[in-house]
């Protein structure tokens, strides 16, 4: 009875909590890089239910009598990191019935509870575009996701729009990996994957306009069709179109289809962009990259280099940077940067692609990306610069809360790795034999 | 006319002659810091190069350059990077049939098969290593069957496979767990069977060696070279019981053995180190899964503080990215608990004793082969720069990686 009451009481408290104001929390002299500014030294980031309340220094931001204080000294503060592109939850989209299978929501397939999320959480990821693979033209709908605590189904981890509509986009690819030598309904060449991608649109623009003419008349509308109504949304600019392309001439391919139907565009992967980052920049297309380690491992992927960053920086298109993982592991996402960095990629631009550039690919940038008083209190506390190997990610916070912390043994477990690390049957780890089958393939 | 010719001739020899000189002549390499492995690093540090191999290493105050000693210099020099465990040069970078040749899965036990048969030392894959500042490789068949074949080590710097190689059969690899399984209904399909299957050779090979005309087959003498010791075992194990597996067989047979990937090892050391064998630790950024769900960042630094000797390996890849960089792969681990020291000797001068080379490389000493990277700061950072390598005191690669 007692043990009830107490379990009462508690429940009591924290709904109280939510209800009622926090407190504050101001974490303090660390070094602070907002993004949005220049880096502040011995700065001040004041949070409150939630949200960011302050950014600043002991000049710049008042400290209320009931502010709770954290000490950050000889630590360094920055938004979470976007990744534009993952795989982790075991995401499963379209099947091998067909190629285009716009109707196909990974929202119906992600496992909240997979490990990898965890391990997201550990290399500073706040914000996820997590993605089903690429062996098809479009293997169906993305899910934009807040890598928040303690999530048991997936719309503990949604993200709502200011319409109230869970966000996320589409997938399509082109290149190789949805190249079928089997024939049937899937493409055999490049020009006929381009094909049947245009007449998909075509036929979307079709059924848009016998909505429209249906008007307010029930009887004139055409049969439903799901996959209709998701590319009407594309075509309308209510669903951002990622697009996994390798090679310069599929990157032009991506870009003509864009042109052509106006749909909003993200460049995914990019391998060559270093031969079109000129044309990449022109059309204002978004490119997020990846870095991979050694050249190849497929034919389309055999010029892709560290240098894509530095290219398109210099062309002046907006680059984000993305794992694919289990391509790149999520818990060393900050390494890519540092590659990036390595290979040319100015620093600023560098920390920016993790985090602003990765927020407008989202459609996200009035709300994370940037510390900044009003957005979500998604950031990472790391032990030194972002961009050194002996850096470590020692706290990650997602919209207030504390989802990862290294002082804790079952987060530094998931960190470094080691027995019971991982699930042994964890199907991030399987994805990746999957290139060439149903599963569709990554990178 | 006729002495045209001859004048022409003679600038050309000279040309020749002036070539040869700088190409295996004198080199004098500079370096803020100069990581030899044989003690601390030495700031500002000389090393002279004469006829491929190290002739003097010292601190500038005490070494002079001498005249006709083209000079190089750079902010950290360090041995050249040796990897201890590979598949590239059998593997290239096209992943396509034609260049993936670690494997044949016309038989799940072919020790037989000499990995110098398969290596390309022209592969795209060498060369990228090579931009790294790895200087040496031991490379050979895949771990995915029971035995995929040998391995060998060589320079990342030949025409051919003769000019590269080193070691033309460094060891007969052999792979415990599922990835040594034949699949298909085929034998190996269980962890009793490997090991059964295993015994079952090793005993043949000793009965081989007892008799007075032994059989000359490739199979039977390559296995009786291990039976005799005179070939190591390369395991491939990850799981507990897989290791524990490799190390009754070398208890069983009296193996010469070096234990690979050995993810689980970690909660073993005890049993690891009283067989005194040393451990080739997986790549540290592998990916975890299946038989390697216990991959750590932290393996190597938790084996050498137990005593064990170890290496670190890029490892087989399936996909992407084809190969790892040893460079990158002793980052991560310094970064997580090896530190920098001792990172780089388990890609220099611990990668060389476990491959039975340290008297000629992984370490700056006179006498040993000058193989030599340059770096243009802490090597391990990510936004620092392989600036060179030099191969049997030739300057390799010059390209800014």
């Amino acid at each position: 009875m007692k043990r009830i009451l107490v379990c009462a009481f508690t429940a009591l408290l924290c709904a109280g909590s939510i209800a009622a104001q926090q407190r504050p929390t101001a974490f303090i002299n660390a070094r602070i890089i907002p993004i949005a500014g220049p880096p502040i030294e011995q700065g001040i980031l004041l949070i409150q239910n939630g949200k960011i309340a302050a950014v600043g220094d002991a000049r710049t931001v008042r400290l209320s009598s009931d502010v709770v204080t954290v000490d950050m000294a000889g630590k360094t503060i920055m938004p979470g990191l976007i990744d534009t592109h993952s795989h982790i939850g075991s995401p499963a989209g379209a099947d091998g019935s067909g190629p285009i299978q716009p109707d196909v929501r990974i929202l119906d397939s992600v496992n909240a509870e997979a490990v990898s999320f965890q391990r997201a959480q550990a290399g500073g990821i706040t914000t996820v575009n997590v993605m089903p693979g690429s062996g098809y033209l479009n293997s169906g709908q993305t899910l934009y996701l807040k890598l928040r605590d303690n999530a048991i189904k997936i719309d503990d981890l949604l993200i709502y729009d200011k319409d109230g509509k869970y966000m996320g986009g589409i997938k399509f690819a082109n290149g190789t990996n949805p190249i079928r030598s089997g024939g049937g309904a899937f493409p055999g060449t490049r020009a006929k994957s381009a094909a049947l991608v245009r007449d998909q649109f075509i036929k979307a623009r079709e059924y848009r306009d016998k909505v429209k003419a249906a008007g307010n008349d029930k009887t004139k509308l055409p049969p439903r069709d799901l996959a209709m109504e998701t590319l009407v949304e594309v075509l309308e600019g209510k669903r951002v179109v990622h697009f996994h392309t390798h090679r310069h001439d599929d990157i032009l391919t991506a870009l003509r289809l864009q042109k052509e139907f106006g749909f909003r565009i993200v460049l995914q992967h990019v391998s060559e962009a270093w031969k079109v980052a000129d044309e990449i920049a022109k059309a204002k297309a978004p490119a997020s990259i990846i870095m991979i380690d050694a050249p190849g491992g497929k034919l389309e992927t055999m010029e892709v280099d560290f240098k894509n960053g530095a290219a398109l920086e210099k062309a002046g298109a907006l680059t984000g940077f993305h794992t694919d993982d289990g391509i790149t592991d999520s818990r060393w996402f900050l390494r890519s940067g540092g590659m990036a960095m390595r290979a040319g990629m100015s620093r600023d631009k560098v920390l920016y692609g993790f985090t602003m550039a990765g927020a407008i690919m989202l459609d996200m940038q009035d709300r994370i990306g940037s510390l900044e008083p009003g957005k979500d209190a998604d950031f990472i506390v790391l032990s030194g610069d972002p961009l050194s190997v002996y850096t470590k990610v020692l706290q990650t916070w997602v919209e207030g809360k504390k989802v990862f912390d290294r002082t804790d043994p079952k987060d530094y477990l998931i960190a470094v790795g080691g027995k019971g690390a991982t699930d042994e049957n964890d199907l991030n780890a399987d994805h990746l034999h999957c290139v060439d089958g149903d599963e569709g393939g990554n990178e | 006319m006729k002495r045209t010719i001859s004048l022409r001739a003679i600038s050309l020899l000279a040309t020749v002659a002036f070539l040869m000189q700088a190409a295996f002549g004198q080199l004098a390499v500079k370096g803020d810091t100069v990581w030899t492995m044989t003690g601390e690093p030495i700031t500002n540090g000389v090393v002279l190069i004469r006829d491929g191999k190290i002739e003097r290493v010292g601190t500038a105050a005490q070494v002079q350059i001498p005249a006709g000693y083209r000079t190089v210099t750079a902010k950290v020099i360090t041995p050249g990077l040796i990897d201890a465990h590979t598949v590239i040069g059998l593997n290239g970078y096209l992943n396509q049939p034609h260049d993936q040749m670690a494997l044949d899965a016309s038989g799940t036990f072919q020790p037989e098969l000499r990995a110098t048969d398969a290596y390309d030392p022209e592969e795209r894959l060498v060369e990228w290593v090579r931009g790294y500042g790895v200087t040496t490789i031991h490379t050979g068949h895949q771990p995915s069957a029971l035995s995929p074949g040998q391995t060998m080590i060589a320079k990342t710097w030949g025409k051919t496979v003769e000019d590269a190689t080193l070691v033309p059969t460094a060891m007969v690899a052999v792979v415990l767990g599922q990835a040594a399984n034949a699949g298909a209904g085929r034998s190996p399909g269980t962890r009793g069977k490997q090991a059964a299957m295993l015994r079952a050779e090793l005993i043949k090979a000793q009965e081989n060696l007892a008799k007075k005309e032994p059989p000359k087959d490739l199979r039977s003498e390559i296995m009786m070279r291990v039976a005799k010791g005179d070939v190591r075992l390369l395991v491939t194990a990850h799981k507990v019981q897989d290791i524990m597996t490799a190390l009754r067989l070398a208890k069983e047979f009296n193996l010469k053995m070096v234990l690979d990937g050995a993810s689980e090892a970690p909660l073993i050391v005890n049993e690891i180190k009283a067989a005194g064998i040393p451990v080739i630790v997986h790549a540290t950024m592998a990916r975890a899964g299946g038989d390697t769900a216990s991959l750590s960042l932290e393996t190597a630094a938790k084996l050498k503080a137990a005593g064990i000797p170890v290496a670190l390996q890029s490892g087989y890849e399936g996909y992407v990215p084809k190969t790892r960089i040893i460079l990158f792969e002793a980052a991560m681990a310094a970064a997580n608990g090896l530190g920098v020291r001792d990172a780089l000797a388990t890609v220099t001068i611990d990668a060389a004793k476990i491959l039975g080379l340290d008297t000629r490389i992984g370490s700056i000493a006179q006498g040993k082969d000058a193989d030599i990277a340059l770096y243009d700061g802490d090597p391990f950072e990510f936004a620092t720069h392989c600036t060179g390598t030099i191969i049997n005191g030739q300057l390799v690669s010059e390209i800014v990686r």
